[in-house]
């Protein structure tokens, strides 16, 4: 399962993404030896103002960073504010959409605070130069009336030097097979694409910019188990390039092939930001609701979490996972702050789980 | 019995999607069908559930060759069948709210009166408070339409499921409280169950038997097939 994974392509150790470790409080920056990481979020949060004066809270308080060459798999049951999170990066949010906090991305074009850039600069630098979409529903985002040729030789244009004639066909045959959309196909129009091909069809237009940072939200929906480790593997050596992934998925299987680091998003909130191979391997997640998430795999217990999540716009004011959690006390009717990468008052303790298990 | 025998259909008369297959259900057996994207076995699934007509091959209901298709169909051939898709948004009206959706098939049927005691039974079943049935579809999550989704499908009481990559968009945990569902259906109704999808790993779990594409005598691409 690790095969694929090379050794640690990062510059220099930063200890705040390799541990996991939420800041406490203030903020510590990166100390002027250690590369800055290529995205760091910090406080991160989204509220939509509804009618009626009612506030729907979809991202609360996210931290993290993300260095170069790094691959972080956000996974989450749906509606629990993972794109959301990814359109706020993008400035793409609705008009009744507030977010706060910072995300700064550095890269060779210097440093911007995303969500203080203004719509300019982010239409003409960020979007698709800077950071790369792979969106959730290619088929909504790809214009029905081109063909997919013409949709990557003008992303191709746009974002490279190439201008027109056979240098600019080439090159959009070669952004084609990098996201291994056939060549034979790149004259349809969107609607006479299998849902696979307008995944890779729109993941070929997000590659096309050579973008520092590429997020993909949901990139495997609706492909069978071999695409889905194709796309995936293609988005890793990506990164393995020195690019940055934040990937968005419900796909378990998918975010294990694919992660350096996983962060586990519950009713917008990270309740659990861990090493990729201890989450999927031993020991384990930590965090109840991440245990339960896992157990649900058909490979493994196959057993639900009882009910459901809570409401975004109706969110109780302790741990929004207490009420299905079997772990819960009085405890949990406050907030758990982020400790070592697990907001939960009862976490899994890290390391005796496996061996109670093994004399039990 | 639900019997596909020989079934070749598509888009497009010169080139089907689906030759030649066939496929047998046994009633409260669970077939998992598997097959990558786009070798039509979507198409199959629709033409086993009477909404999309073979160029050739016949559909036998319980000995009952099939004779119409989609509204064609006569009604107690077609309120056998509850059927699920890949894409809750795609296969709920927006107009209605989740209560009227899920109630929809016995007021098309003319079974009004049923319409409270079926809600008051399957909403719990599937985990749909009432705060979430008096909403509509773009007030709730993708797993949350496709808790009603199901619930809609079960209203009838089908003798036959047709779960067409019914969790293909959904997060492990409502995969797995979904599945439990039909499964349990399954084991009181003695309903026959066709689950489509491409995840290996979880028709083995959930299904009696899995079948490949490949092994169904389906040889997508070729002509001529024996």
């Amino acid at each position: 399962m690790t095969a694929h994974r090379t050794p640690d392509p990062r510059p220099a150790p930063n200890p705040a993404p390799t541990t996991g470790t939420p800041p406490e409080g203030t903020d510590e920056e990166p100390g002027a030896a250690t590369a800055p990481p290529r995205l760091a979020v910090r406080g991160l949060t989204v509220r939509f103002r509804m009618p009626g004066g009612r506030s729907v809270a979809a991202v609360t308080d996210a931290d993290f960073d993300l260095a170069p060459g790094e691959c972080l798999v956000l996974v989450g049951e749906s509606g629990c504010g993972k794109s959301v999170l990814a359109s706020a990066l993008l400035g793409l949010l609705p008009g009744n959409a507030e977010a706060t906090g910072t995300a700064l991305l550095t890269d060779a074009h210097g440093a911007t605070e995303l969500l203080a850039a203004p719509e300019t600069e982010l239409a003409r630098s960020v979007r698709g130069r800077r950071i790369g979409l792979i969106p959730q529903s290619p088929a909504a985002h790809l214009t029905p009336v081109r063909t997919v040729r013409s949709q990557l030789e003008e992303t191709v244009r746009e974002l490279t030097g190439v201008r027109r004639g056979a240098g600019l066909r080439a090159a959009a045959e070669r952004a084609a097979a990098r996201a291994a959309f056939p060549a034979g196909h790149l004259d349809r129009h969107p609607h006479q694409l299998s849902g696979g091909l307008a995944q890779r069809a729109a993941t070929a237009l997000a590659l096309a910019g050579d973008a520092p940072l590429l997020l993909a939200d949901e990139p495997t929906t609706g492909l069978d188990r071999d695409l889905v480790d194709r796309t995936v593997d293609e988005l890793r050596r990506h990164a393995e390039a020195g690019r940055a992934l934040l990937m968005i998925t419900h796909d378990l299987a998918a975010a294990e092939r694919i992660a350096d680091r996983v962060a586990v998003m519950y009713a917008g909130r990270i309740v659990e930001l861990a090493d990729a191979r201890r989450f999927f391997g031993t020991p384990g997640p930590r965090h109840p609701y991440a245990r339960g998430l896992l157990d649900a795999l058909p490979g493994r217990a196959f057993t639900p979490i009882p009910g459901m999540p809570p409401e975004l716009g109706d969110l109780p004011a302790g741990c929004a996972f207490a009420a299905r959690c079997d772990r819960a006390t009085m405890t949990c009717a406050t907030l758990p702050a982020p400790r070592d990468g697990v907001a939960c008052h009862h976490p899994v303790p890290p390391e005796r789980e496996p061996d109670r298990a093994r004399t039990a | 019995m639900l019997e596909l025998r020989d079934i070749t259909a598509g888009y497009d008369r010169g080139a089907p999607v689906v030759r030649g297959v066939s496929l047998t259900l046994a009633p409260g057996e669970a077939v998992g069908l598997l097959g990558p994207s786009g070798c039509g076995k979507s198409t199959l699934a629709r033409v086993a559930a009477l909404l999309h007509r073979p160029d050739a091959g016949t559909v036998v209901l319980d000995g009952t060759p099939a004779r119409g298709w989609r509204h064609r169909a006569p009604r107690e051939q077609r309120t056998a069948f509850g059927v699920l898709f890949q894409q809750p948004r795609l296969s709920a009206d927006p107009r209605l709210r989740l209560a009227d959706a899920i109630a929809e098939p016995l007021r098309a049927t003319g079974r009004k009166d049923q319409i409270p005691t079926r809600l008051r039974e399957l909403a719990p079943l599937v985990g749909l408070g009432d705060d979430l049935l008096a909403r509509r579809p773009h007030e709730v999550s993708d797993g949350q339409l496709q808790r009603a989704c199901l619930a809609r499908a079960l209203v009838l009481r089908p003798r036959w499921l047709i779960c067409d990559e019914m969790t293909a968009m959904l997060d492990a945990s409502t995969t797995a409280a979904l599945v439990a569902v039909v499964e349990s259906y399954r084991r009181e109704s003695g309903a026959g169950v066709l689950a489509v999808g491409h995840d290996r790993t979880l028709l083995e779990r959930w299904c009696d038997r899995t079948v490949g594409w490949a092994e169904l005598g389906a040889a997508t691409g070729m002509p001529d097939v024996a």
